[in-house]
């Protein structure tokens, strides 16, 4: 029993209880920022985690075993063409960077033995962005166009990153490094076909297991009093007076909104075609796992199997702790979305900051993101609270642009493979280019 | 005394290498020394980018997989 080690302990009790005689229970935002939380947490658990979260780590567990990296790293090659490189270093994200920490290697493998500085820096800006499960669960929480445009916006945005880079430094060549990339062996068992057609069945069947009911009304309102930024609920409206209005959402939830904040109700077209296909959504989910039991029995080893649960096993082992800590963290500091719902973060702050679509709002997102640190996933509570708490769509995009693909820490890696200056080069563009996007973006939607 | 280096920038997957790497060791008894590389720099000098990596006296034996305790058995008895 060490002196040190026991001190230490008293200290952390100390401390702990400290902070319990001053816990400010009773206060009616901690106590609230506390519920809001949970329930925050628990909508997570009822909603995405089953339908939206299992398959995807399936799909991400299939792409990490089944996918070959040989066959896209040959593009990115130091003899490779430059004009293709830098199109597959834009979408290679989401095959090779399925996890955040595999992003960094395989930069510094392009700029040093590979394809050079531009398609390096293509690579680093969307890898982390097009990486399935994130786009997966950015549409599903965060609504399809955002979850889109991340994609889209992360991979033209890319481009132009890696190819500016590349002008800038184009008079000084790198002397390569002498070794020679090692590549797994590639290993051929299926044709590229009957892959394609294993993973279009399983990603539809994460579409149509989430196929909402469309609703019968939108209501457009602000996010809270004196608000810059409004927000959108769709559902079947069940009560409206003067004070406020009630909508049942497709997800079963009930939003009471102050009459005050409404700006508008409008009613939607409903489609026939999506109300039939949510009707029937099961039976096509039932239908769709039968041919994929089919192409897993006739098509794959059992080895190669328990090869792919034991990877989807992996992401969800290593994600879901950090996605519920993140859930939980975001619910507390930032509520949930809609009136009544506020965190310890008072929503007034969240607007002045990053309410509307402002130069100023854009530019306050992209740089809190890159300077910020988010384990994978976590960007997307987060952001929901944010949305919720009053940031406009454009400063959201901008932050999800800027965020994964940049933290300090990473910055640090960054510099050490390339170098202060260029570091300092590509920050700033990454930081220039997610505003843009993000005005481009809240200017459309 | 052979050496053996665990490539990898602290991912979970790198230290579960590190982990079947050891047990590899345990069982066969031999004189090994096992090192982690976690710097950038020094993984690209292996020429690796796809991580975790194993390699025995600086030659690459694994890239991009975890292989299981027997199998990085064979790859020490094989060196």
């Amino acid at each position: 029993m060490s002196l040190k080690t026991e001190c230490k302990k008293l200290a952390a009790i100390v401390v702990v209880f400290v902070a319990l005689c001053y816990l400010p229970v009773g206060i009616a935002r901690f106590d609230n920022a506390i519920a809001e939380s949970l329930q925050l947490a628990k909508w997570y658990a009822r909603e995405h985690v089953l339908l939206c979260l299992v398959p995807a780590f399936f799909i991400a567990g299939g792409i990490s075993i089944f996918v070959s990296q040989v066959s896209v790293m040959k593009y990115l090659g130091a003899k490779a063409n430059k004009v293709l490189a830098y199109a597959v270093a834009s979408v290679s994200g989401s095959i090779l960077a399925v996890c955040s920490c595999t992003v960094l290697p395989l930069f510094a493998g392009i700029y040093k033995m590979g394809a050079g500085l531009g398609p390096a820096a293509t690579f680093l800006y969307s890898g982390p962005a097009v990486n399935v499960l994130a786009i997966i669960l950015t549409a599903r929480i965060l609504g399809v166009e955002i979850g889109i445009a991340r994609a889209v916006g992360a991979i033209i945005f890319s481009i132009v990153i890696g190819l500016l880079m590349h002008l800038i430094y184009r008079r000084q060549e790198l002397e390569k490094a002498s070794a020679q990339m090692a590549m797994p062996e590639p290993d051929v068992r299926r044709a590229a076909w009957q892959n394609v057609m294993y993973f279009v069945a399983m990603v539809a069947i994460l579409v149509f297991a989430n196929w909402a009911r469309s609703g019968d009304v939108r209501a457009v309102f602000l996010c809270c009093p004196g608000g810059l930024s409004s927000y959108r609920v769709e559902g079947t409206l069940i009560g409206q007076d003067n004070v406020q209005v009630k909508i049942l959402d497709v997800s079963g939830k009930t939003h009471e909104i102050p009459a005050d904040l409404i700006q508008q109700v409008e009613d939607i077209e409903r489609s026939k075609l999506s109300d039939t296909l949510h009707r029937l959504r099961w039976a096509i989910v039932l239908m769709l796992l039968a041919v994929l039991a089919l192409i897993l029995r006739s098509w794959f080893a059992g080895a190669e199997l328990i090869e792919w649960v034991q990877a989807s096993w992996g992401f969800a082992k290593q994600m879901l702790p950090l996605l519920l800590l993140g859930v939980l963290a975001a619910g507390l500091l930032l509520g949930r979305p809609g009136p009544g719902h506020e965190g310890l973060i008072p929503a007034e702050w969240v607007n002045a900051a990053v309410g509307g679509n402002s130069i100023r709002a854009n530019l306050f997102a992209a740089v809190a993101g890159a300077l910020m640190y988010f384990a994978t996933l976590t960007e997307v509570p987060i952001l929901q609270g944010l949305i919720g708490a009053g940031m406009g769509k454009g400063p959201a995009l901008a932050l999800l642009l800027a965020g994964p693909a940049l933290s300090l820490p990473n910055m640090l890696v960054i510099r050490s493979v390339m170098g202060t200056e260029r570091t300092i080069v590509f920050v700033l563009l990454v930081i220039a280019m997610a505003t843009i996007s993000g005005i481009i973006f809240g200017v459309l939607f | 005394m052979k050496k053996i280096q665990i490539l990898g920038p602290g991912c979970p997957k790198c230290s579960k290498l590190a982990e079947h790497a050891r047990a590899a060791v345990e069982q066969l008894g031999d004189d090994f020394e096992i090192e982690k590389v976690t710097d950038i720099s020094d993984i690209m000098k292996f020429g690796v980018m796809i991580t975790p990596a194993l390699a025995v006296d600086g030659e690459i034996k694994a890239v991009g997989k975890v292989p299981s305790a027997d199998e990085i058995g064979q790859m020490l008895a094989d060196s």
